[in-house]
C-alpha cells in the first residue's frame, strides 16, 4: 500500500486546494499518470502518480480547500496486494518522499498588531487581502490613474507573473502596458531607465532581486546618478520591484537581502514593506514618486492576508517608520518579513515580563532615524533585525546613527540580529541556523536587557 | 541659414533607395561650420586641459566630426541622441550652447550640468541630447529605452544611440538589439568604429570586425559607411532613419572613422604609429574632404574665411565663459540628489 500525500508544488507552498480528482476509487494507474489537480495561490498544478497500482481510497474530496502539505489524500494498492484492513495501518515509511514544504524557520505570522494605527482613523472599514493582491491592486490603480505607468519584466504578462503578482493586468491593460521581456535583466533594466528618462513611469519587475545584480549598473549608474550629473535635468521616475531575501530552501544564489546594498546609494529610495497595507500604500507612493525606487518585496509574505483600510486611494508616505507595537523596555527595529518575527519575539518577551517596542522601518532609504531614536529614548535598549548579512548592513547603519545621536540614552550596547556571515546553505538544518529567528531575537533582546 | 530636414527637403536627386538626401550649397556650408566648430572647440578643450582648467577624463572627438554633423542633419525635432563619454561633438551638433558645454568641462556653475557632471555627463532635453554616459555600453540600452518611449507614445520620433567599437563588445548591446527588433523600436544604432577601444585595436578585440554585421542574428539590417564623409553619413543616416521611423525597427550604421587624438587626454597613443595617424589626416580628413565638395559647389575661399572667423569667435567666447564662470556654490552639493514628490 502506498500513501499519496498532498505535495508541495513550490518552495514556499504550505497548503492548497484539491481542485479535482482525475481518477476514482478502483481505477488502475501507472507512474506518471495525472491523478489530480491542485490549486495553490500561484497556479493550478497536476499531481502525478509516483507508483503503479489501483486507487484504493480517496480520502480528501475534490474541492477541499486549505489542505496542508503532506496530508494523506489517497491510498494506492500495489499489484496483487490485499485491500488494507484499516486506513490507520498504512505504513508511512513506504510513502513516496513528499517534498518538505514549509521553511523550517518559518514562524507563523502573528496576527496584525492590536496596537491602534495612528495613520488610520478609527472606524475606517477594512478588508482582508494578501500582500500579493495588495501589490497587484497598487499597480492596477496607478495604471488606471496614469497612462505613463507600465509594467515590464519576465513573465509579467501572459504567465500572469512568476509569483502571480501581476495577475489580470494584461487582461485589463493590454500588451502595450504589460510587457513580457526576454530573460535579459541588464538590457530591460536599461530600457526601463531610458523610457523613464523620456518621461514614462516604468515599473520594472525582477523575478527576484538576486537576478537584478545583472542590472545593478543601470539601477545605480544610470537611474540613481543621472539627476545629479545632469544638474537636475534628467529624471528617472521608475520603480524596480520584486521579491527580495530568502524564500525557502533555494540556497545562496536566490536568497540574498539587498536592502543594505541599495540603501547605500544616494539618489535611490529603498522600500521594504511588511504587511498588505504598507505593500499597497507604499507601492502606490513609489509609482507616483519622481525618483528611482528600489521596492523590496518578500516571497514568503506574498500569500499572507492582512487587514487593509478599505478606502478609495490608500497611499502611505515614503520615509516614515511605523511603531507596530508599543513597549517600554527594549526597541526591536526590523523591516520586511522580519517585522513579523520581531512581533512574535515581542509576544515571547512579554511572557517573561519584558516590554518590547517594535519599529517597522518600512523605508530603508531615506531612513526614519527620528522614530528609532524616539523609541530608544524611551526604552534605552536597541536590537536590530535584518535578513541580510551583518557587516556593513542595515543594522550597522542604525546602530551607528543611534550611537551618534542617542549615545546618552543607551543603557546597553545595541545588538544586531542578522543572517550568519555565510552564503545561505540549502540543507534545512543549516538554513535554519543561518537565518534570523524569533529565538535569536528574543535572546538578543534579553541580552541587551541584562536578563 | 535654413537646415534641410528630412521630410521638408527641396526636390532633388534621390539616392538608390529612394531616400531624398539632397544637400544644397547652403547646407554644405553649414556642415562645414558645424564640423569646424567641433574641431576648434575640441582643440581649445585640449589646451584648457593642458592649463589645468579641465580635470579628470576628457575624450576629444577630433577626426570624427562628420558623423555627428551628418546624422544630425537628418534628425527631426523630438528625436533623441544618446552617446557615451566621447560626447562633446554630439552636443555641439545637437545645438547645445558651446559656452555651457565648455563651462561644464571646467566644472563651473554655468556648465550645462551646473558643474556636477563634467566631460562625460552632459544633457539637454531641449535639443534631445540625453547624454553623455560614462559606462561603456549603458547608453545602448538607455537609447533603446528612449525608443521604447517613442513607440509607447506613438510620437513618430527616432532615438539615435551612438557607441564605439569597444562598446560593441558589451553584452547589453545585444540584449538591446534583441528587444529593439522584437518590438520594432524606432532606434538607429550608430557604431563609431574609430578602430581602437582605448589602446586595443579592433583586430585584437573583436572576433567579427565588421560591426555592421553584428545585428545579423537579430535580423537587424546594417551597413558600413565612410564616417569621414559627411554626405555619405547623411545618406546612410537618412536610409536608417526612414527604416526606423516607418515602424520597421532598428537599423545599424557602422561608421568607419578615426580619432586623431589619444583615447583621453592622458593617453600617449603608443599603440599606433605616427605614420598611421598622419596618413589618415592627409588622405581622409573629413573637413578637408568637405572643402573639396564646397569648392565644386562654388563656395569661395572668402566664404570659408568668414565661417572660420565666426567659429573662432564662438570658441573664444566659450573658453572665456568657461574660465570666468564661477565654481558652483557649495550649497549645490546637496541639490539634485532627489526630486520632491508632488503632494
Amino acid at each position: 500500500m502506498t500513501d499519496i500525500l498532498m505535495p508541495a508544488l513550490s518552495p514556499t507552498m504550505e497548503e492548497g486546494t484539491l481542485a479535482k480528482w482525475l481518477v476514482k476509487e478502483g481505477d488502475t494507474v501507472k507512474a506518471g499518470d495525472v491523478i489530480a489537480e491542485i490549486e495553490t495561490d500561484k497556479a493550478t498544478m497536476e499531481v502525478e502518480a509516483v507508483d503503479e497500482g489501483v486507487i484504493e481510497s480517496i480520502l480528501v474530496p475534490a474541492g477541499s480547500e486549505n489542505v496542508k502539505v503532506n496530508t494523506l489524500i489517497a491510498k494506492l494498492k500495489g499489484e496483487g496486494e490485499a485491500a488494507s484492513p484499516a486506513p490507520a495501518a498504512a505504513p508511512v515509511a513506504e510513502a513516496a518522499p513528499a517534498p518538505v514544504a514549509a521553511a523550517p524557520v518559518a514562524a507563523p505570522i502573528s496576527a496584525a498588531s492590536t496596537f491602534a494605527d495612528p495613520e488610520i482613523p478609527a472606524g475606517t472599514p477594512t478588508k482582508k487581502i494578501t500582500v500579493r493582491d495588495a501589490l497587484r491592486d497598487a499597480m492596477a490603480e496607478e495604471m488606471r490613474r496614469d497612462d505613463k505607468v507600465f509594467l515590464m519584466g519576465e513573465e509579467v504578462a501572459q504567465y500572469q507573473g512568476a509569483y502571480k503578482v501581476s495577475r489580470d493586468l494584461l487582461q485589463e491593460f493590454g500588451d502595450r502596458r504589460v510587457i513580457d521581456t526576454p530573460i535579459t535583466e541588464h538590457g530591460f533594466a536599461g530600457l526601463g531607465v531610458g523610457a523613464a528618462m523620456a518621461g514614462l513611469k516604468p515599473i520594472v519587475e525582477f523575478m527576484t532581486w538576486n537576478f537584478a545584480m545583472q542590472a545593478i549598473d543601470q539601477i545605480i549608474n544610470s537611474a540613481a546618478k543621472t539627476l545629479y550629473m545632469s544638474g537636475g535635468q534628467i529624471k528617472s521616475s521608475i520603480v524596480f520591484r520584486g521579491p527580495n531575501g530568502a524564500a525557502s530552501r533555494v540556497a545562496a544564489q536566490h536568497s540574498q537581502d539587498y536592502a543594505a546594498w541599495y540603501g547605500n546609494v544616494p539618489g535611490l529610495k529603498v522600500i521594504a514593506p511588511y504587511d498588505a497595507a504598507d505593500a499597497k500604500g507604499l507601492l502606490k507612493a513609489a509609482i507616483r514618486d519622481p525618483n528611482p525606487i528600489v521596492f523590496l518585496e518578500h516571497e514568503m509574505m506574498y500569500g499572507h492576508e492582512f487587514d487593509i483600510p478599505d478606502v478609495e486611494d490608500w497611499v502611505v508616505p515614503i520615509g516614515k517608520a511605523k511603531v507596530r507595537r508599543e513597549g517600554s523596555d527594549v526597541t526591536l527595529v526590523a523591516y520586511s518579513r522580519m517585522v513579523g518575527f520581531a512581533l512574535q519575539a515581542a509576544e515571547e518577551l512579554a511572557k517573561e515580563g519584558i516590554s518590547a517596542e517594535v519599529v517597522d522601518l518600512r523605508t530603508i532609504r531615506p531612513m526614519d532615524h527620528d522614530t528609532i531614536l524616539e523609541s530608544v529614548k524611551k526604552t534605552n535598549r536597541l536590537v536590530t533585525v535584518e535578513e541580510g548579512w551583518g557587516p556593513m548592513g542595515v543594522g550597522a547603519e542604525i546602530v551607528a546613527r543611534i550611537t551618534e545621536h542617542g549615545f546618552d540614552y543607551l543603557d546597553a550596547p545595541p545588538l544586531r540580529v542578522h543572517q550568519e556571515d555565510v552564503p545561505l546553505p540549502y540543507a534545512a538544518n543549516l538554513e535554519a541556523l543561518s537565518l534570523p529567528s524569533v529565538e535569536k531575537i528574543v535572546k538578543a533582546a534579553k541580552a541587551v536587557s541584562y536578563k | 541659414m535654413a537646415r534641410t530636414r528630412k521630410g521638408e527637403a527641396p526636390a532633388g536627386k534621390a539616392d538608390a533607395t529612394g531616400v531624398n538626401a539632397f544637400v544644397g550649397k547652403d547646407e554644405l556650408l553649414k556642415f562645414y561650420q558645424d564640423m569646424l566648430l567641433i574641431r576648434r572647440f575640441e582643440e581649445r578643450a585640449g589646451q584648457l586641459y593642458g592649463m589645468g582648467l579641465i580635470g579628470g577624463f576628457c575624450h576629444l572627438y577630433i577626426g570624427q566630426e562628420a558623423i555627428a554633423v551628418g546624422m544630425q542633419s537628418i534628425s527631426q525635432k523630438g528625436d533623441q541622441i544618446i552617446t557615451g563619454y566621447r560626447d562633446h561633438g554630439h552636443m555641439l551638433a545637437a545645438g547645445m550652447d558651446p559656452k555651457e558645454v565648455m563651462a561644464e568641462l571646467t566644472g563651473r556653475a554655468g556648465g550645462s550640468s551646473k558643474g556636477k557632471g563634467g566631460s562625460m555627463h552632459m544633457f539637454d532635453i531641449a535639443t534631445g541630447f540625453y547624454g553623455g554616459h560614462g559606462i561603456v555600453g549603458a547608453q545602448v540600452s538607455l537609447g533603446t529605452g528612449l525608443a521604447l518611449a517613442n513607440a509607447y507614445k506613438g510620437n513618430g520620433n527616432v532615438s539615435y544611440a551612438y557607441f564605439g567599437d569597444g562598446a560593441a563588445n558589451q553584452g547589453q548591446v545585444y540584449e538591446s538589439f534583441n528587444m529593439a527588433q522584437l518590438w520594432k523600436l524606432p532606434v538607429v544604432y550608430v557604431i563609431e568604429n574609430n578602430q581602437y577601444a582605448m589602446g586595443t585595436s579592433v583586430e585584437r578585440s573583436a572576433s567579427e570586425t565588421a560591426f555592421h554585421k553584428r545585428g545579423v542574428s537579430f535580423r537587424i539590417p546594417g551597413e558600413e559607411v565612410d564616417g569621414m564623409d559627411v554626405i555619405a553619413v547623411r545618406e546612410a543616416g537618412a536610409r536608417a532613419t526612414e527604416h526606423a521611423r516607418s515602424g520597421q525597427g532598428p537599423y545599424i550604421l557602422e561608421m568607419k572613422t578615426y580619432r586623431y587624438r589619444g583615447h583621453s587626454m592622458s593617453d600617449p597613443a603608443k599603440y599606433r604609429t605616427k605614420d598611421e595617424v598622419d596618413q589618415v589626416k592627409q588622405t581622409r580628413d573629413p573637413i578637408d574632404h568637405l572643402k573639396e565638395r564646397l569648392a565644386k559647389a562654388g563656395v569661395t575661399e572668402d566664404d570659408l574665411k568668414t565661417v572660420d572667423a565666426e567659429v573662432k569667435r564662438i570658441v573664444a567666447e566659450a573658453a572665456e565663459f568657461a574660465r570666468t564662470s564661477p565654481e558652483p556654490d557649495p550649497s549645490e552639493l546637496y541639490t539634485d540628489v532627489y526630486l520632491e514628490a508632488a503632494q
